[in-house]
């Protein structure tokens, strides 16, 4: 659940994913699931030649299953937190399986 | 999504769904990530597969399929797997600077063969690149088969190439456009 709390605290940043396919979509980040599908909105395709279908799109919810990447605003994540949690997280884990 | 609608307000949301609430917060004491005096907290109901499809409900949509096909037609049904059911549906065969559309009726996707779903804004629908023509159907489907042909066979020498090195196929062997 860390990283869905995590992406929860990215919403309406600019994010850009790229997808296990080689599309990159650079676009704001309006929402997120327990599956890590994303909403993004505002949506711009980088290398939209390639990819005509999606030119006319505005926003769009790309299933958590195909994301190869997401590349995040540098200032908006907090490195040393997200650690800390991470090994909470863990904690809690190695706890439950005892 | 029990008995809550997406107008709760996120403290009454989350008093009623104190268990989300508490694994929301796994990011530390208080929810150290957002500062108190930003934005609102949006109610953890929002956060869910439903909720985000259920706004592209009824809306013009450009489905892409993991087999690379794009369907466009209206979201009419779908649950928490992103299965999907799009009326009128028509297919968008694209090969190289040509395009050609095939009219199919309606479509029940099951989720895991979606890749992306595109609500397609009405307004620059027409536009379409000029990159790319409209051509009749058997000449794109031509073309389209002759590129698949070269794309699998190309494929097909990278990984006989790649697993003679010892290497996994990307996408452990399964095949993504």
């Amino acid at each position: 659940m860390l990283f869905f709390s995590f992406f929860k605290t990215l919403t309406n940043q600019t994010v850009t994913i790229e997808l296990k396919n080689d599309i990159r979509i650079r676009g704001i980040l309006k929402s997120v699931d327990q599956y890590l599908n994303i909403k993004l909105d505002d949506v711009e395709v980088l290398d939209l030649a390639q990819y005509p279908h999606l030119s006319s799109v505005k926003n769009m919810f790309i299933r958590g299953s195909v994301v190869r990447y997401v590349m995040l605003p540098r200032s908006e994540v907090d490195v040393g937190l997200l650690e800390d949690a991470t090994r909470r997280e863990a904690a809690n884990q190695a706890g439950k399986a005892r | 999504m029990e008995r809550l609608s997406l107008n709760d307000s996120p403290a009454n949301a989350q008093q009623r769904n104190s268990q989300q609430f508490s694994q929301q917060n796994t990011l530390g004491p208080a929810g150290q990530m957002q500062p108190t005096s930003g934005p609102p907290q949006l109610p953890p109901q929002m956060f869910t597969t439903a909720a985000q499809l259920l706004d592209l409900t009824d809306k013009k949509l450009v489905l892409v399929l993991r087999d690379g096909r794009k369907l466009i037609g209206v979201l009419r049904s779908w649950d928490q797997f992103a299965n999907l059911v799009l009326q009128d549906t028509i297919e968008r065969i694209y090969a190289g600077k040509v395009y050609a559309d095939v009219p199919r009726g309606i479509f029940l996707v099951r989720g895991e063969n979606v890749l992306l779903l595109g609500e397609v804004d009405l307004d620059r629908e027409d536009d379409i690149p000029t990159t790319v023509t409209k051509a009749p159907f058997e000449e794109v489907f031509e073309l389209k088969k002759q590129e698949d042909n070269q794309r699998k066979s190309g494929d097909k020498k990278r990984h006989t190439e790649l697993s003679a090195l010892g290497f996994e196929p990307e996408h452990s062997g399964e095949i993504l456009f």
